[in-house]
């Protein structure tokens, strides 16, 4: 029975939980027990929350006892909390040396929403250092691995969400996506996962990268529960000053009409400038087969030209770093975290030297140093200058395609999941997984990637990247489900349920 | 000291150094807002809270925390740009500016840049009766830095030091800079010239009610910016910026200084070193700062993590009905209104005592009475406690109280500053000090007859000489009622009951 919940998505143990068929805490213990079996492998968490996971979960059974209606539709439900958003009590890290030890006394936005909606939080997972990778590789507590191939990656920076949902161990996670860090993993580890528009979710509470790039994001294995989550986390929030103040999109609907109804009369276009060069022949042959699925649903697929996408990846090299040198400064040994060198004869400034020399891992160090020389006097209009006005550009391709296409598709990585190791000397080449995602990171668009099948050439799932317009959420919420739906019809299963079982146990 | 000695002793002599060059200055002063809350959370900003108290994610900076803008601080912001007569930007942006330092929590300060909220004002000061115009480049907002204790070491310094305190009490209050273009051609009265830049922009802000401009606490602050260009040349000369200028008196004194040491300086041949200085209260002198060997680079963007800033149009037209009359208009109709000399007022200026004795004459006492109380009485008491007069714990309204008494007759002046000792003794309101030192005028007229009529057959001969018609010979006679009781008569009444009992007409 335990191992069966485990396999059951978030809208059907909500279910469960609701009609009292299953308690929580038994939904929980399942999860619990197949993070023990099987995490040690994957090492998707970084810190599993046994005990609250366990009251929360109680929490909920009392209060159905009570005959209280369920406070969300996800009551109950577990879920694996990317660690770079905070939660009160228990230990973040945001994948770093620098900040071990370190116990926020606060709740981010986004975990007192879970919170308050009954979702219970299982533990913190694993990411590159800061959020800065496409591998989980960068992570200082060690790299998680890819559930359909644990000598793979799962993608980055949110590998441990995308493993811990692929390896089962959690239905429902949150991650966090500046540049793809959502959408790739989701792709590589054939999950699900939406970077909302830019403000679609208050990023309070969640550690900075680079601010004017980050958001926070819903992930699962299926796009409903995606949808359903999603629900949950998003709406403006006062205290991110940045979060939209607009209503929630209604994104389950928008699940609901795919799945009936399709995408019968939508207009999706294909981003020229998305696919060919760079891009790995099983993807490619993925993504085309999922473009003639979705005409088969009825679409109208129409080409798109992104003229300026070419120059994406330079001005996102460029604003990342400066904002990221900015965002790190504070991790300084004085009021939390690590503190190195204070041997009672060295300055405020030698320790804080110290600290950030030997707390950082040499991807942090080489984007706050790419940064600090982009912002630096004289050298601030050429490079932080001329990004953003890339980015204007980039934006306005945007609203151009917009006119001529309801979603944009292309494939969200452009390779399937690479051996650990493989990239870990070759900083370009990392960046390259971000190929396809950083456009939409840019301008600020909702996006999200969704199985599109597995890749012949590799055996390994392959993610489709779908865009909409500025809160566009509901039109990419039907256009995956559809195309969900699609899939499963014609291949009988999706494609997290081909995943291999992991061998229970296996150390 | 001939020229020679004092250049010696590294300063010219401040009129030859005038008579050789023109000075410059520019001042910038920050403002630490009134408002309740920070700039950027929700954390109090009282002054003087135990260390360390009033803090929260946001204002420590704590990983993922956000900030959020204060409205009133902005709102407070746009008046004093309105009243110093400064555009007010229709958008505007907060920018980071990053360096490293333990009191800053996130390592930037979150300021403005190039997009401030007010430009391009302006601010007249009366120097002798002459007006000068300094015009204000910018007013822009931020937030201020935690507060750094040195401990050990000789200086205060952090370096040296043998371990250093940090209190983020005041991290995230909202500052505001106002910042002045060059002010050029104001010769030998330069430093007056900043003083009375200072004195009417802390009298202008006072009355905007947007900071209680406590210059010993630190809410207002000045820094000094002093060059000196060769007499009619018109380039500008390197310039030093002083900090710790902590009240109106430094301001002169370190423009003053600063003005001899670098034309001291210049008429040897030497080059003057742009760097910053530190003002020393007590030897009236400036020192370098910690030089560094090259310029700050802030690597100022605009903040992402706050959207810009669009006042509406209405909101500012609303906040310019709303500004008070200025301080200086204020004091010329209060002068007129009470009828008091230029010297008169400027004593009153001298001593802060404008609003103390507006707010006495509010309460019902008359422009005289309350003036001669606040500069005389009260400034003695004020200057006996090392206070100032509006921290005396006498309020207006209680003065007011006092003096009524006196018009109305139970009290005499005498008996009234005995009262009023009891008020600042925190002996309760002035009732309360009358009924529990016994200190009422004798009004009981039966015993104030029975006084006189006792006076009168005690001194006879005085008595047959007023009959007489020498009326200065009542005082002894009203001296002798006073002693009898104990000073507690009013001596005008007395006067008039013994000329009425021996039937002198006054
Ligand atoms: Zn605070």
């Amino acid at each position: 029975m335990t191992a069966e919940l485990t396999r059951l998505g978030a809208s059907a143990l909500a279910e469960a939980i609701a009609s009292g068929q299953s308690s929580a805490e038994e939904v929980t213990r399942a999860h619990l027990d197949r993070i023990e079996a099987v995490d040690e492998a994957v090492h998707a968490f970084l810190h599993v929350s046994t005990e609250s996971a366990l009251d929360q979960a109680r929490a909920v059974d009392r209060a159905r006892a009570l005959g209280d209606a369920p406070v969300s539709r996800l009551a109950g439900v577990p879920l694996a909390l990317k660690d770079i958003v905070v939660q009160a009590g228990v230990p973040a890290t945001a994948g770093s040396k620098i900040l071990e030890g370190w116990i926020p006394p606060y709740d981010a936005t986004v975990t007192r929403r879970l919170v308050e909606a009954g979702v219970v939080i299982l533990g913190k997972t694993n990411l590159d250092e800061f959020a800065m990778g496409s591998s989980t590789e960068n992570s200082a507590y060690g790299p998680t691995r890819n559930p359909w191939d644990l000598s793979r990656i799962p993608g980055g920076s949110g590998g441990g969400s995308a493993a811990a949902l692929a390896a089962f161990e959690a239905p429902l996670a949150i991650g966090t996506d500046t540049g793809g860090s959502i959408r790739q993993p989701a792709a590589v580890t054939g999950t699900v996962g939406t970077k909302p528009t830019y403000g679609g979710v208050s990023r309070y509470g969640v550690i900075a990268l680079a601010s004017s790039l980050d958001q926070v994001g819903p992930c699962a294995r299926t796009v409903l529960d995606t949808a359903l989550l999603h629900e949950v986390i998003a709406g403006h929030d006062p205290l991110d000053s940045t979060s939209i103040p607009q209503p929630v999109p209604l994104v389950v609907d928008a699940v609901r009409r795919g799945q009936a109804d399709g995408v019968a009369g939508m207009r999706i276009g294909v981003v020229s400038q998305l696919r060919g060069k760079g891009y790995q022949a099983g993807v490619l042959e993925s993504f085309d087969a999922a473009v003639a699925t979705l005409a088969a649903a009825g679409a109208d697929i129409v080409e798109v030209d992104c003229p300026h996408f070419e120059y994406a990846l330079a001005a996102y090299y460029l604003i990342l770093p400066s904002e990221c040198s900015s965002n790190l400064a504070r991790f300084d040994a004085m009021r939390y975290g690590l503190r190195v060198g204070d041997d009672g004869t060295a300055s405020a400034e030698e320790v804080m030297s110290r600290t950030r020399g030997a707390g950082f891992g040499a991807e942090v160090k080489r984007r706050i140093i790419l940064g600090t020389y982009a912002l630096s006097a004289g050298y601030y209009d050429a490079y932080y200058g001329s990004a953003q006005k890339v980015r204007t550009l980039i934006k306005q391709d945007f609203e151009k395609a917009f006119t001529a296409a309801d979603v944009l598709v292309s494939p969200a990585s452009p390779v399937t999941a690479f051996a650990i190791g493989e990239k870990v000397n070759d900083p370009l080449a990392m960046y390259l997984n971000d190929l396809a995602t950083i456009p939409g990171s840019l301008a600020g668009i909702p996006a999200m990637s969704v199985p599109s099948g597995i890749a012949s050439d590799t055996g390994l799932p392959v993610g489709l990247q779908i865009m909409g317009p500025a809160l566009g959420e509901e039109r990419i919420y039907r256009v995956a489900a559809a195309f969900e739906s699609a899939y499963v019809a014609a291949h009988h299963r999706s494609v997290p349920d081909a995943a291999p079982e992991l061998e229970v146990g296996v150390r | 000291m001939t020229t020679a000695q004092t250049l010696a002793a590294g300063l010219m002599d401040y009129d030859e150094a005038i008579q050789t060059y023109d000075p410059v200055l520019g001042l910038e002063v920050h403002v630490e807002l009134g408002t309740v809350t920070k700039m950027f959370c929700g954390c109090p900003t009282d002054f003087g809270a135990e260390p360390n108290t009033q803090i929260c994610p946001i204002c420590l900076a704590l990983p993922g925390a956000m900030p959020a803008v204060n409205r009133t601080a902005v709102e407070y912001a746009i008046r004093i740009g309105l009243a110093l007569n400064c555009e007010i930007a229709s958008w505007c942006r907060f920018a980071r500016k990053n360096y490293f330092y333990p009191d800053m929590p996130k390592n930037f300060q979150t300021s403005q840049y190039d997009e401030p909220i007010a430009t391009n004002g302006y601010l007249d000061v009366k120097i002798d009766g002459q007006t000068v115009r300094v015009d204000i480049e910018r007013a822009h907002m931020e937030e201020d830095t935690g507060k750094s204790t040195h401990v050990g070491g000789a200086t205060g310094r952090i370096h040296g030091a043998e371990y250093s305190l940090l209190d983020y009490n005041r991290a995230g209050v909202p500052l505001v800079e106002i910042v002045t273009k060059p002010i050029v051609g104001t010769k030998a009265l330069a430093p007056q010239v900043a003083r009375a830049y200072v004195t009417a922009l802390r009298d202008l802000l006072s009355s905007l009610g947007v900071s209680d401009v406590r210059m010993d606490q630190g809410s207002l602050r000045c820094d000094a910016n002093v060059s000196l260009t060769p007499a009619g040349n018109p380039l500008f000369g390197t310039r030093t910026e002083t900090k710790n200028v902590n009240s109106l008196r430094s301001v002169e004194r370190a423009v003053r200084y600063e003005i001899t040491r670098q034309a001291a300086l210049l008429a040897t041949g030497t080059r003057i070193v742009q760097e910053t200085r530190h003002f020393d209260e007590t030897t009236g002198t400036t020192s370098p700062g910690r030089s560094k060997e090259t310029a700050e680079d802030y690597r100022y963007f605009p903040e992402p993590d706050l959207v810009p800033l669009a006042p509406e149009r209405e909101w500012v037209e609303a906040i310019r009905a709303s500004l008070p009359e200025l301080p200086w208009i204020r004091r010329a109709r209060m002068q007129a209104d009470w009828g008091l000399t230029d010297l008169q007022m400027r004593d009153l200026l001298a001593s802060d005592a404008v609003d103390l004795v507006a707010a006495t004459v509010d309460a019902g006492a008359s422009p005289a009475e309350a003036t001669s109380w606040w500069s005389s009485y009260l400034g003695q008491q004020a200057n006996v406690r090392g206070v100032a007069l509006n921290e005396l714990p006498i309020t207006p309204a209680q003065l007011a109280a006092v003096i009524a008494k006196v018009v109305d007759g139970p009290l005499n002046t005498k008996i009234a500053r005995q009262v009023v000792d009891g008020v600042l003794a925190g002996e309760g309101e002035p009732d309360e000090v009358i009924a529990a030192r016994g200190l009422a005028v004798m009004s009981d007229d039966g015993a104030l007859h029975a006084a006189v009529d006792e006076a009168l057959a005690a001194q006879p001969a005085v008595a047959d000489k007023i009959r007489s018609g020498k009326l200065q010979a009542v005082g002894a006679i009203v001296g002798a009622v006073m002693k009898a009781t104990r000073g507690q008569a009013d001596a005008a009444k007395v006067r008039q009951l013994v000329l009425s009992t021996l039937g002198v007409e006054g």
